[in-house]
């Protein structure tokens, strides 16, 4: 299977309106799994994470995951959702070795949130309103390993192996209306939105949601129509695209792909696709027919989930903040400049910036620490910055004695390696290693003049307006006290003696 | 001590806390006789002699310390084989299933071990309890210890046969359309289906989900209602099982009395369709009520009429999901074809080796029904009539305490005679299904023999929801009329296993 023929994408968008819709899985991060008590571990041995009821032994009967409730609430209310007072679970029956049971349990015509909206801010600015239609709970499958063939698919393969730790984790589908007039952005819009969905559920703290892992995954739907024609044109729904820039490049694929079959007369089939990132193009996968019988009915094993209205407040009343609305609030609280707050979103240290800031320090201070010094040594020591032994409250600390005047710059990064080698708090850390400004201007007076005697016409100079040949004198300084010295006050105390 | 066998469970239950007999004595008697016996009625597929007399001496041991575990500490027990044990193979009455041994018990087989009751055994069964004679068992059929030569009705044959033939003093069933009931009523002992969820499904091999209960089959009503006592009660496991505790039955069956009582007589259960030997059996049972004392009116039901109909449409919607599981992946049989074996051909291969014809029949009908585009002609409607139902017996019980109908339209049938006329099959339920249909407790209790055949009877009892403490009362008033009639339970007419 090779690339298929392409429209150009600007002459596709100038003849085609296109019309998405998302839907996104997110793998929640509960302790146990949707339906039993096993732990929700990624990457355990194959098979050590199952029970009678996540491998579906005979005569075992799922029990709801209160967590789990709990957990897609949050998320329908972040989504703007209404939540369901009652909401059974039905059975999606199909047969595949992954599926314990044969049928997934999963949310069918009663999800428990829907109707909800959400603002997707694109990276000029330019902000789009997607509906969505609903979020329900369901389980996720268990995992294939093909053997023997050539590329890891079922395709030629041996035989293949399965994997149930992942059967019965719990998932939450969020599904969006028929989103319109995006055009020529609609790719860039479909990233957007995962991205907003991952954002949202990670400040949550509801799932992981890596990507890489499968945490979030999404499945792009793409048609086309004419400007003007009313009715939707045929959609595609392309499978396994889980990156974000797999998002875009798969949803702008599919547009070229269509606009070309329909520019030449041809139709789309209505069908599930592959995303092959490798080469960036999609491949068919099943048509969607009448084999797509699912057969669903309510699950007799459950009785509904009927969240009582005070337990939505409750969790309402913990959301946190939306991360749009967060970012927005702290650049301006901030005042950084653009480049500089990206640096910080980018690198994911909005949490440990905006901790340092509570704990005291400046918030520019905090933000060179943390995308400087902190994650120079991060970087050095091959560990995510978040990772590291030191805490926004001690970096806010080291921070306030610099400010002080109790350590120089070169000093404060001698505490910093002390926190993280383990030697305890900055204070701790001072004492053992004697890092102590020499605050008593005795000594440092004396310093001065030792050092002015030696460059007389320093004085002089700075006199005359040239005040940076105090530098040559500072340096000396600090020679002489081996450091240990505010290099500003040095300064200061020249400038005076030149008074 | 032979006479053992011939004891009531709360009979056994007292001579076990007295000391005057040892469980071990009493397990063994059971088990003994069961080695000789089974060969002759098929009761049990499977017979361990090691666990259930570990068992019985643990019983004992803990007597000895002081410790009586439950009312029925130390009396043994067989066990329907869809229900999953540690400690013996759980087939379903399947191929697909032969020689599974479960890596946990059910709940109900947990609580019989925690009461002290040692396990004889597991008792055959229709395969995957679809049937109401024991001829789908891919085991062979049980055989009704009145009669050899006749079914002891099913699905539960196998522990309706063990302890009308005093193979076991009690046992466990489950009931989905009559499984309990229906063979209580022709082996002439007593069997109970509880209220939906009084009684965890956890570990019970599901049938049709939103139907199935376990309960007690016993020679007496008393034993009954103590080994319900002892397996009900909310169960974390089972989120359908009720929350709260319907009482004692056996402080009902204790404290019977007919003052007061209102019984009501099902207007489309009260007819012709009705063996003349079992409709005069009920007759009798309903003029000894009115003599006694007890008000009787006929109610109308009118969507009785269609229970069959909806419950052959909603068993096997749930049944051909339920059942999807066995595909060869994880346990049970895998039958690897010939030439190229994708995992779609395994499956099929298993199924189609594993499955014999009454559970391929209801997959496909299940199937069938859930289908798209026939989904609300069929199981949609079928729902509906399920309300109507609720509906009638709400109706029904605002005038009544309880519905009398009898058990079965007929007594026990030769093997053989309806085992290829389905429909004849299915019409056995007739009188039972509307119970699990409505979630309501039923049970039915020996009232006579039929005068053509000689053969016993039963009558039914069905209670509101959550009262299953009203029917034990009624069994029990119904069971004390036949005892001063009889001298003895029913169960004590049946001709000598040993010489038959
Ligand atoms: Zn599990």
């Amino acid at each position: 299977m090779a690339k298929e023929a392409l429209m150009p994408y600007e002459q596709a968008i100038e003849q085609f309106e296109v019309v998405i819709g998302l839907e996104v899985h997110v793998e929640l991060n509960t302790k146990s799994k949707m339906f039993c008590g096993c732990a929700n571990i990624f990457g355990n041995e194959p098979n050590t994470n199952v029970c009678p009821i996540c491998i579906g032994l005979p005569g075992s009967l799922p029990a709801v995951n209160k967590k789990a409730v709990e957990s897609s609430i949050a998320i329908g209310l972040a989504l703007g959702c209404q939540i369901a007072p009652t909401g059974r679970f039905s059975r999606k029956n199909y047969f595949y070795p992954d599926l314990a049971k044969n049928f997934q349990t999963s949310q069918y015509d009663e999800p428990i949130a829907f109707e909800g909206k959400i603002n997707i801010e694109l990276e000029d600015g330019v902000v789009f309103e997607v509906l969505i239609e609903r979020a329900h709970m369901e389980e996720d499958a268990g995992k294939l390993t093909h053997i023997g063939g050539a590329t890891g698919r079922i395709q030629g393969a041996e035989y293949s192996l399965v994997d149930y730790n992942r059967a019965g984790v719990p998932l939450v589908e969020i599904v969006t209306k028929p989103v319109y007039g995006a055009g020529a952005r609609a790719p860039e819009l479909a990233a957007a939105y995962v991205h907003a969905i991952r954002e949202i559920v990670k400040s949550m703290n509801v799932s992981d949601a890596r990507m890489e892992r499968g945490n979030v995954r999404c499945d792009a739907n793409v048609s086309l129509r004419p400007h003007g024609q009313a009715k939707l044109g045929t959609r595609t729904e392309t499978k396994n695209v889980n990156s974000l820039r797999s998002v875009e490049n798969a949803v702008r694929y599919e547009i070229q792909r269509q606009a070309h079959i329909l520019a030449n007369g041809g139709t789309i089939t209505q069908e599930t696709r592959h995303w092959h990132e490798d080469r960036g193009y999609t491949s068919a996968g099943r048509p969607k027919s009448d084999a797509d019988d699912y057969r669903y009915f309510p699950e007799p094993d459950l009785v509904p989930v009927q969240p009582s209205l005070a337990w939505i407040e409750e969790i309402r009343a913990t959301l946190p903040e939306n991360p749009g609305l967060r970012r927005k609030r702290l650049m301006e609280a901030w005042g950084f400049a653009e480049l500089e707050f990206r640096d910080v979103v980018n690198s994911d240290l909005l949490d440990q910036v905006e901790a340092t800031v509570a704990a005291g320090a400046a918030p520019q201070a905090a933000r060179k620490w943390w995308t400087g010094e902190l994650a120079r040594l991060a970087n050095s020591q091959e560990v995510a910055v978040q990772d590291l032994s030191i805490t926004p409250a001690q970096v806010a600390k080291i921070q306030q004695l610099i400010d002080s005047g109790e350590l120089t710059d070169r000093m404060a990064r001698d505490v910093v390696a002390g926190v993280l080698a383990g030697e305890g708090d900055p204070e701790a850390v001072i004492e053992k290693r004697g890092l102590k400004v020499v605050s008593d201007d005795g000594a440092l007076i004396a310093a001065i003049d030792e050092a002015l005697a030696k460059q007389p016409d320093v004085l002089e100079k700075i006199r005359e307006g040239k005040v940076q040949a105090a530098g040559a004198v500072i340096g000396a300084v600090m020679q002489a006290m081996r450091g240990q010295v505010d290099a500003a006050r040095v300064r200061e105390l020249i400038l005076e003696r030149a008074k | 001590m032979s006479d053992l066998i011939h004891k009531s469970a709360s009979e056994l239950a007292d001579l076990i806390a007295s000391k005057s007999v040892s469980s071990q004595e009493v397990t063994s008697a059971f088990f003994d006789r069961s080695v000789e016996l089974n060969p002759k009625t098929n009761s049990y597929l499977y017979l361990n002699r090691d666990t259930a007399i570990a068992a019985a001496k643990a019983a004992d041991a803990a007597l000895a310390n002081g410790e009586k575990l439950s009312p029925l500490h130390g009396v043994p027990i067989a066990v329907k084989d869809n229900l999953t044990t540690t400690d013996a193979p759980t087939t379903s009455g399947s191929k697909i299933l032969e020689g599974w041994v479960p890596q946990y018990d059910a709940t109900v087989v947990a609580r019989l071990r925690k009461a002290g009751l040692p396990i004889l055994g597991k008792t055959n069964m229709d395969e995957f309890a679809m049937g109401s004679s024991t001829e789908y068992s891919a085991y062979g059929p049980s055989k009704n210890p009145w009669d050899l030569t006749r079914i002891p009705g099913g699905s539960g044959g196998g522990s309706s046969s063990a302890v009308s033939g005093h193979l076991a003093p009690i046992a466990i069933g489950s009931d989905t359309g009559g499984s309990i009931r229906f063979p209580a009523a022709v082996t002439g002992s007593v069997g109970a289906k509880p209220t939906y969820g009084a009684v965890s499904r956890y570990g019970l091999i599901a049938l049709a989900s939103s139907l199935d209960q376990i309960g007690p089959v016993s020679n007496t009503v008393l034993d009954s209602a103590l080994l319900q006592d002892v397996i009900s009660g909310h169960d974390k496991h089972d989120s359908t099982s009720l929350p709260q505790s319907l009482g004692s039955m056996a402080d009902a069956v204790r404290s019977a009395d007919v003052k007061g009582l209102r019984v009501g007589v099902v207007k489309q259960l009260d007819s012709d369709a009705f063996q003349p030997g079992v409709k005069a059996c009920f007759d009798d049972t309903i003029a000894k009520l009115v003599a006694a004392g007890a008000e009787v009116v006929t109610v109308d039901c009118p969507s009785f009429e269609y229970a069959i109909a909806a419950y052959y449409l909603i068993l096997p919607a749930e049944a051909s999901s339920n059942l999807a599981k066995f595909d060869s992946v994880r346990f049970g049989l895998r039958v690897t074809p010939d030439g190229n074996p994708t995992i779609e051909r395994v499956m099929a291969a298993t199924r189609e080796a594993g499955f014999g014809p009454e559970v391929k029949r209801r997959i496909i009908l299940g199937t069938y029904a859930l289908s798209s585009g026939y989904y609300d002609a069929y199981y949609g409607s079928a729902q509906k009539v399920r309300t109507l139902i609720q509906q009638d017996l709400a109706k029904a019980f605002s005038q009544v305490d309880v519905l009398l109908t009898p058990t079965a339209p007929t007594t026990a049938f030769k093997i053989g005679e309806k085992v290829n006329n389905p429909l004849a099959m299915y019409l056995n339920d007739i009188a039972t299904i509307p119970a699990n249909l409505a979630g309501i407790p039923g049970m039915s209790v020996p009232n006579g023999l039929a005068f053509e055949d000689g053969l016993p009877s039963g009558v039914q009892i069905l209670a509101p929801a959550m009262q299953d403490a009203q029917m034990y009362r009624v069994g029990s008033i119904i069971e004390q009329m036949y005892l001063a009639e009889w001298g003895a339970p029913l169960i004590a007419q049946a001709p000598k296993l040993e010489v038959l």
